[in-house]
């Protein structure tokens, strides 16, 4: 027992931290209109939203398993500038204010954008205002938390394994699919709920590129941005569900974040 | 030495929350916070301009869709003036005793149908935006323009089905402006001051008049500016600003 003593004043400022994330959260529990609790969740539009959103973010995390999981594993096999480039270009949306992805995500695919202009002269396909662009502006954001969690777990993978795999004939996808993909599931796991997390609580990008309507881009977040201007019980309701769901999320990944053995 | 730290910490997050009510740390006297509806902001940044050359206020605005305003306003936001985009969010204010003085109409607006430059789509009336294929974009029921859109395609006996319910009337603007939508209902004054769309006006029987009130609030730090910034709105400098700006004076 040779434990450090903290300073108290360093105490007291970690105090007043921990009382500023606790105080709004008790302010929601406090607050909320528990007798109404059961009639404005099961109403015809917070079930939509619910609906929707679960769908969204489900759908973006399958999406950035696909193509986050092989970006990943380049990331982690190059180096140099290469490295330091792919890195910044896929951290960005973590740092981009997502208003502003949500911007160019419009510049890009919306109907006079970059790539959205040949989809829409040539298929008639407009991606703005459609489930879809919700589900894009998720997976902009969202994503790169599982490309790095996943790169995270590849660099601390011992080579040795994929070696010894290699060196029994095993072929370069063999020995992804059997040796590599096995050993990262703790990273790719905690990889897809964070990200999904942060699909789920996606309102600046979504709002920005998919708008606002409900059942087709209307996700919680936004529908709580709306239900507080007009029906203020059903969006502490609301926001309540989203804090339960990320105290799940927390209890799911106890062993990786609380610190248990 | 830690100590000193965090009697600075302390004290400079004590400074901070009391100082950010009367925003502005240097000259709190003669600052002038406005809450005014999206719509009302290129005039509205005009005016602010006139009062700081006139009467030495320097007005801070805080441009949203009017339902935000209001339920920025209950909560506890303070502000010396409120410029609503209809008397109801007005009304719940006077409700609410946040309003300090009687509420003049300042300004009226009529809506619009926003189109791509050259109206390509050919959009002629209301009736027209229920052509199926049309990108057709409004604004929330909880948005005074809003409100006033589903009013006049109901005057006009129209059903549209939009792709999008925007925040704010300028979410709607910019979404034609972007090439995005085909159509949206706006302000008259939206379309004057974008200059990035094209508008085709709707008949007086379907349209709806926007009435603007302002008031001061009770929770005014500044009075004295509050009252001049309504008097040069309501003044004929105020008027012929906003009236430049697409509004219709009172």
């Amino acid at each position: 027992m040779t434990q450090l003593r903290v300073p108290a004043a360093l105490v007291a400022l970690a105090g007043l931290g921990l009382l500023f994330f606790l105080l709004p959260l008790a302010g929601l529990i406090v607050r909320a209109p528990w007798n109404q609790a059961a009639a404005s969740i099961g109403s015809a539009e917070t079930v939509t939203a619910l609906e929707l959103s679960f769908f969204c973010s489900v759908t973006a995390t399958a999406i950035a398993l696909v193509l986050g999981i092989p970006l990943a594993l380049v990331l982690s096999r190059t180096s140099g500038t290469l490295r330091s480039v792919l890195r910044a270009l896929t951290t960005l949306p973590m740092v981009l204010p997502p208003v502003v992805g949500g911007v160019a995500l419009l510049l890009a695919f919306g109907r006079t954008g970059l790539v959205g202009s040949f989809l829409y002269q040539g298929f008639g396909i407009q991606i703005p205002f459609t489930t879809a662009a919700a589900v894009m502006a998720e997976t902009f954001v969202a994503m790169p938390f599982l490309v790095i969690a996943v790169e995270g777990g590849m660099r601390s993978l011992d080579p040795r394994y994929e070696e010894a795999a290699r060196a029994l004939g095993a072929r370069g996808w063999m020995v992804f699919a059997r040796v590599t993909l096995p050993l990262l599931r703790p990273a790719i796991f905690s990889g897809a709920v964070l990200c999904w997390a942060r699909a789920l609580g996606e309102f600046g990008a979504t709002i920005t590129f998919a708008g606002n309507f409900p059942g087709r881009t209307q996700t919680v977040p936004i529908a709580v941005y709306i239900a507080l201007e007009t029906h203020p019980d059903s969006a502490i309701l609301l926001s309540l569900v989203l804090l339960a769901v990320s105290v799940a999320i927390l209890v799911a990944m106890r062993d990786r974040w609380l610190g248990a053995p | 030495m830690t100590k000193r730290v965090v009697v600075v910490l302390v004290t400079g997050l004590l400074a901070a929350c009391g100082s950010s009510s009367a925003s502005g740390l240097s000259t709190p006297q003669t600052d002038v916070t406005v809450f005014a509806a999206a719509s009302l902001q290129p005039a509205f940044d005009k005016i602010g301009a006139r009062l700081l050359t006139t009467k030495r206020f320097k007005t801070t605005f805080s441009y949203a869709g009017t339902q935000t305003l209001t339920s920025q306003l209950t909560q506890g936001a303070q502000a010396d003036v409120f410029a609503s985009a209809d008397k109801e969010h007005m009304n719940t204010l006077l409700d609410a005793g946040l309003v300090a003085a009687p509420l003049a109409v300042f300004a009226t607006n009529k809506l619009e149908i926003a189109v791509a430059r050259g109206n390509p789509k050919g959009i002629h009336t209301l009736t027209d935006l229920a052509r199926p294929g049309l990108v057709v974009v409004l604004a929330d029921p909880s948005v005074p323009a809003g409100k006033y859109a589903q009013q006049a395609l109901r005057n006009a006996r129209v059903t549209v089905k939009p792709a999008s319910l925007e925040l704010q009337v300028t979410g709607v603007l910019s979404k034609v402006a972007l090439g995005e939508a085909d159509a949206g209902i706006v302000y008259v004054s939206d379309i004057v001051t974008s200059g990035k769309v094209d508008g085709v006006s709707i008949p007086d029987d379907e349209n709806v008049t926007a009435v603007y009130p302002i008031a001061p609030l009770k929770s005014a730090t500044n009075p004295a500016g509050a009252k001049a910034f309504i008097d040069l709105v309501l003044s004929t400098d105020g008027q012929a600003i906003l009236k430049a700006a697409g509004f219709q004076g009172v």
